[in-house]
């Protein structure tokens, strides 16, 4: 027999194993496979679920800065007379006030229209006694501090005055506000270890399935990141489309759940809109899974790996 | 027992069990030199495999020293195992080629693991494909293949990267009588040309066909040295080569 063709070329190797030769080790299902399909609920659920949190985020912060300096000055006298006298006594002390920028006697007719919900307009000033109302703006915050100044300056011409921070009234509403986004947080973590998990099972999954083929990549030599780069390859691939195809579903939900809330014409959920950093947010989410899904991979198959010698 | 840095493998009162089990291989103590050929012969079930799983590094013993190439391999860190099992090709008992492959890329695997250029390894390969007599087989997978072209195609596999030392397993045990003898003549090129080569088999005959051969014969997990050579190389020309 004649000598063997024995090449050198390995000795001198440097090119990565990389390329379609190096993929056809790991035969892919792609899109016939689960991972794609998987990725993509979840990229969808955690871009629904972060536009949620962001959206009620705006809502509380523009509700919150909206009232931050509002106060309401209520007249708590049966008397209607003394209760207008009043009213105007104290609407002028405030005007004179440096620390207030604005502030409004509440017409009888707009009261009316507050109460009509639970009082229906059958009822008067005569026989259901309601406070009257001075809507304030003040030029800072509404603090105890400055709802204490404002006590004190009308205690004299107005001593039947109570005086309430407009946000306090809220804050039952923002502890709800705040819960909600920490759902939103939670849901969004939950969805991300969700997506680890079953990255971190499919590829498991394709270890076992690929074992032998594994074994001989090792034993020729193969080192534990070429091992991992094969499925981080694929993984990689898998996890674009799903997160492409997440963030469309995604993103086609929340805008249709943007539509239907701008349809109730209220002002609070109006402010509840994204902006432009929301949507940067938002299309990043995709961006984490893609990189998410690799790093457990290749963390998975490194773990895996390693138990060869 | 030297243990210097002339020898291809040194073993030293080497021990493996698996487990808790009884030990497999039991104080196995010997030197290869760079260009010998030797073969590993016993029974079945004596311990061949079990003691080139350690030649090939698939497995850690369970006590003694094992140097490859003038290092320890025993401490050596993980990541620095694969530049050694590069300087070594194997050709296991069953083959192991990757069913998905053809045999072109089967071959080529070592050489693209290894970072070789495609454009520069589509030569070698198809060149090596030709001297094991499978270029017109190259393009095909391996369960469309006989047992002796499987065969030939994970020798040419093993044999690829110009490895410093060769171990096969039984790797006649599929093939008829011509085919054996043409593979001990290949395995023969190989070691003219500086490879040090160790063949596993229980097949006697084999042993009468490469002169100059050296033989270690396990029995039930420990080393006989029939011809001393283990412990006393024969001084040969190739017996002086350095490992690369």
């Amino acid at each position: 027999m004649s000598q063997p063709p024995l090449s050198d070329a390995a000795r001198a190797g440097h090119s990565p194993f990389a390329g379609e030769k190096a993929r056809a080790l790991i035969p892919q299902a792609r899109l016939a496979g689960p991972m794609p399909w998987v990725l993509a609920i979840m990229v969808a659920l955690t871009v629904l679920a972060a536009g949620a949190g962001l959206s009620l985020g705006n809502l509380a912060g523009d509700a919150r800065s909206e009232l931050s300096g509002g106060v309401t000055v209520q007249i708590l006298d049966a008397d209607p007379r003394s209760r207008a006298e009043q009213a105007q006594a104290a609407q002028a002390v405030l005007q004179g006030m440096d620390m207030v920028a604005q502030s409004r006697i509440v017409p009888q007719e707009e009261l009316d229209r507050l109460i009509e919900p639970w009082l229906g307009n059958a009822g008067d000033a005569e026989t259901v006694p309601v406070p009257a109302l001075i809507d304030v703006r003040l030029g800072g915050k509404a603090t105890p501090q400055a709802i204490e100044a404002l006590a004190d300056a009308l205690a004299g011409t107005a001593p039947d005055a109570r005086i309430d921070a407009q946000s306090s009234w809220l804050q039952p509403v923002f502890s709800a506000l705040r819960s909600l986004q920490y759902l939103a947080l939670a849901l969004v973590l939950l969805l991300a270890v969700t997506s680890a998990a079953a990255v971190f099972l499919a590829a498991r999954s394709a270890l076992g399935n690929n074992r032998a083929t594994i074994e001989i990549v090792h034993l020729l030599g193969g080192t534990d990141g070429q091992i991992a780069q094969l499925f981080q390859r694929a993984v990689l691939v898998d996890s674009i489309l799903g997160g492409a195809a997440g963030l469309v579903l995604g993103l086609a939900a929340v805008l249709a759940l943007g539509y239907q809330f701008a349809a109730l014409d209220s002002g609070m959920i109006a402010s509840a809109g994204l902006d432009w950093i929301d949507w940067i947010v938002i299309a990043l989410i995709p961006v984490f899974g893609v990189l998410l899904a690799v790093a457990t991979a290749r963390f998975t198959v490194l773990a895996a790996v390693r138990k060869m010698l | 027992m030297s243990g210097g840095d002339g020898e291809v493998a040194f073993f030293d009162n080497v021990g493996l069990r698996y487990g808790t089990g009884k030990e497999i291989l039991t104080d196995i103590s010997f030197s290869l030199w760079p260009g010998s050929f030797y073969f590993l012969t016993g029974a079945s079930g004596a311990g061949k495999t079990s003691l080139l799983k350690l030649l090939y590094l698939a497995q850690r013993p369970s006590r003694g020293i094992i140097r490859m190439f003038g290092s320890d391999v025993i401490t050596l860190p993980r990541s620095r195992l694969p530049g050694f099992r590069r300087r070594l090709g194997v050709v296991f008992q069953d083959f192991r080629l990757v069913d998905h492959l053809s045999a072109f890329d089967n071959v080529a695997l070592p050489l693209r693991i290894a970072g070789v250029d495609e454009s520069e390894l589509v030569q070698p390969v198809s060149d090596m494909l030709e001297w094991v007599g499978l270029a017109h087989r190259a393009e095909a997978r391996p369960e469309t293949l006989s047992g002796g072209e499987k065969q030939r195609v994970a020798i040419a596999r093993a044999v690829i990267g110009r490895p410093d030392m060769l171990l096969a397993d039984e790797p006649t045990g599929n093939v008829d009588p011509d085919m054996a003898l043409k593979l001990m003549r290949l395995f023969e090129s190989l070691n003219r040309l500086g490879t040090t080569v160790i063949v596993a088999t229980h097949d006697v005959h084999l042993l009468q066909n490469v002169r100059s051969s050296m033989i270690m014969r396990l029995d039930k997990g420990r080393l006989a040295d029939p011809t001393g050579a283990l412990r006393y190389p024969p001084r040969s020309p190739a017996a002086g080569k350095t490992p690369r």
